[in-house]
């Protein structure tokens, strides 16, 4: 069974056309005065998903997120969750819960107090209190940390607090504004990895925004990418990466090399492509692309080889002058000048220790790829 | 050592001990500048009160015997000193109109205190609230009453409250009362005027603290399901402690003794230790005996205030 990406997922409600839309966001528009956060986007999210909104920052993701905890309300159109309008219903009243950028711990309050402060709110009785912050605190690993005040722990044990305060209630949405984004690169790393395992052991929905495409590539099912408050594309890590559907994603995610160029030919299995510098590029899914039209073809670093003979068998090879080489240890990184003057980046894997045909700065070689190699872009 | 000695003298074997010494003196003296301006302008006029508290009412220029000065040589001082007495203290626990005074300006500053924090919260609210463009202005039209004399303000007040004044006007023409309410020479008119005059000590101390709180604070108690006015009791309340105790402190302590509110707006009968100092000094003419009063008014501040600020520094210590 051939796949796109490395992972094969079974959890894919998205496929299935009966799965019932969790949270729904319907033709929804935000405007704050002259701006436009958010413009006439539709969304659905499935129960029990990771889902990330992915994008630079003013690009309308938190302000979706914000709508959907109720701190603001759409300009038009609906945001559904499990059927019910919520139009109107007050952030308090809301059966989703939300984590903090800032945390938003309550300072005057112990890590015990504010972890019980939702199930207070909802009017739990004391024993049954206790026994769930009990269990929170294990959950995340602080449980000798419960007497202390928030100022008195360190920024990870702060962010960790802030996540058992929001799911102690049992939210059926858990809403993450960039839950990783004030810790260090380690931490964060560990930290993606429990939010995983949390997710899948309390089996909540859980909404992340994140302006960090290798946070969002780890943890997401689906990820939605973001540019002006429009949705540019949702889907599975492995489809953004491998194949978008625009200039604007396989730019975002991700390092790429970009042909511009014509539609040459097209048959049932083959698209040949004449690059704007003459360059002669053949693939095998040419997407919607007729024959004629301006295209770009996009191809990822990683797809393509280098060497310095032109090798026998290939499809796709275009000779060229090394311009920089860096070593990185775990791979090499070749920016290649090619005889129509356009560079390829091209990274290769350093999966053995002895290289058998090293290359260094202004040798000739040649970059080749195969034809399932990139994609074809129309927009 | 600290770090400007170790700028001027890096504390290694070639600098010598008299340049470093000279170095923490520097240090020093940056210190001992408040100091001296304490001890100069609280400590020696409070011993000269003190001192003055413990003489007798005289006839003379200055009215109290005796006045201690070398003049007489060390022995003259020493037994000008030996005359110095507890009398007047005594005194003070003798006559019921002391106590009376004492007891009344605590209430009267306690009730004007809550009174102008519940008019001053909203007010400091409303303005740690309001877009950061505008809060500049608002803060400037707080502090602007400043820049109007206190007294013709309060003499002001004279004018609105008046039976015949602009107060009583408008209410009669908008037939809302028959009869023009006697409101000057009343204890309402010193709580008016003292809401009115220390206001802007309340929302101060207020403002600062309500602005610099973190919004999103709210929305997270918001989030966990507590409606907007628990989130205030809750949350918002109790963050802003601090900013209600120094605003209370700064509201209460001047409040006790205030002198020319109850002078103005509260007509002669009303019985504060502001105004009772003022008749015991210049209609009496006695001062040692305003002196004791002014002594036992600044230890009945100053104590409660000291055993407050060291139970709040113990429940920090704690907190930390």
């Amino acid at each position: 069974m051939k796949s796109l990406g490395s992972i094969r997922r079974d959890f894919a409600p998205w496929n299935d056309p009966n799965a019932k839309p969790y949270i729904q966001f319907d033709k929804v528009t935000k405007k704050f005065g002259d701006f436009t956060a958010v413009n006439n986007l539709s969304l659905t999210i499935f129960e029990r998903e990771f889902f990330a909104l992915l994008g630079a920052s003013g690009c309308g993701k938190s302000t979706l997120l914000r709508m959907l905890a109720g701190f603001e309300e759409p300009t038009a159109g609906r945001i559904l969750l499990d059927g019910q309008d919520l139009r109107g219903i007050p952030p308090y009243k809301r059966p989703v819960n939300m984590m903090f950028q800032s945390y938003a711990l309550f300072p005057h309050m112990t890590v015990e107090k504010n972890i019980a402060f939702g199930l207070k709110q909802e009017g739990m009785p004391g024993p049954d209190i206790d026994k769930r912050v009990a269990e929170m605190l294990k959950l995340v690993k602080l449980e000798q940390f419960a007497k202390r005040k928030p100022h008195q722990l360190s920024g990870g044990q702060r962010q960790r607090v802030a996540l058992a305060r929001s799911v102690a209630k049992r939210p059926k949405v858990l809403l993450l504004d960039e839950p990783l984004g004030a810790l260090d690169k380690k931490l964060r790393e560990e930290t993606q990895f429990e939010l995983m395992d949390l997710q899948q052991e309390l089996g909540l929905t859980f909404v992340v925004v994140t302006h960090d495409q290798e946070e969002a590539m780890t943890m997401a099912d689906r990820i939605a990418i973001m540019d002006k408050g429009e949705v540019m594309q949702v889907a599975t890590p492995a489809e953004i990466y491998e194949a978008p559907t625009s200039r604007f994603v396989a730019h975002f995610v991700g390092n790429v090399n970009m042909f511009e160029g014509k539609v040459a030919e097209r048959t049932a299995s083959t698209t040949r492509i004449t690059g704007a510098t003459g360059a002669q590029i053949v693939v095998d899914n040419g997407g919607h692309a007729a024959a004629g039209s301006d295209i770009v073809f996009a191809i990822r670093p990683e797809k393509i080889k280098v060497s310095s003979k032109k090798p026998a068998d290939a499809v796709n090879a275009l000779e060229g002058e090394i311009y920089d080489v860096a070593y990185l240890g775990d791979m090499t990184v070749y920016h290649i000048k090619l005889d129509d003057g356009q560079i390829v980046r091209a990274s290769a894997l350093n999966a053995s220790r002895i290289t058998e045909d090293p290359l260094t700065w202004n040798d000739r070689a040649w970059v080749s790829f195969r034809p399932d190699a990139g994609v074809v872009l129309t927009r | 050592m600290t770090d400007i000695a170790a700028t001027a003298a890096p504390p290694t074997e070639t600098a010598t001990l008299p340049a470093r010494l000279a170095a923490g003196f520097v240090n020093r003296l940056v210190i001992i500048i408040p100091y001296l301006w304490l001890l100069f302008f609280f400590l020696v006029p409070f011993i000269i009160v003190f001192k003055i508290s413990l003489s007798q009412t005289a006839i003379s220029m200055p009215p109290y015997t005796p006045v201690l000065d070398f003049k007489d040589g060390v022995a003259g001082f020493l037994a000008g000193f030996r005359e110095l007495n507890f009398d007047n203290y005594t005194w003070l626990t003798q006559d019921a109109l002391y106590f009376n005074a004492y007891v009344t300006s605590l209430i009267i500053a306690g009730i004007s205190t809550i009174l102008t924090l519940i008019v001053g919260y909203p007010i400091a609210y409303g303005m740690a609230r309001a877009p950061a463009t505008i809060r500049p202005t608002l803060l400037m039209l707080v502090i602007l009453p400043f820049w109007t004399s206190f007294l013709i303000r309060v003499y002001a007040w004279i004018g609105i409250l008046k039976p015949e004044g602009l107060l009583n006007q408008v209410l009669l023409a908008t037939g809302l009362i028959s009869q023009p309410l006697v409101i000057l020479n009343t204890y309402t008119a010193i709580f008016i005027g003292i809401v009115y005059s220390y206001l802007p000590f309340m929302v101060l101390p207020l403002y600062s603290s309500l602005e610099k709180m973190d919004y999103s604070l709210i929305e997270a108690a918001q989030d966990l399901g507590c409606p907007p006015t628990g989130a205030f009791w809750k949350v918002t309340f109790p963050l802003s402690l601090p900013g209600v105790v120094a605003g209370c402190l700064l509201v209460f302590i001047p409040a006790v003794g205030e002198f020319v509110i109850p002078d103005l707006l509260g007509g002669s009968q009303t019985l504060m230790i502001g105004k009772t100092l003022w008749n015991e000094f210049f209609s009496n003419r006695d001062w040692p005996v305003s002196s004791a009063v002014a002594v036992i008014l600044l230890l009945v501040l100053t104590i409660p205030i000291m055993f407050f600020q060291q139970a709040q520094a113990k429940a920090q210590e704690q907190g930390r």
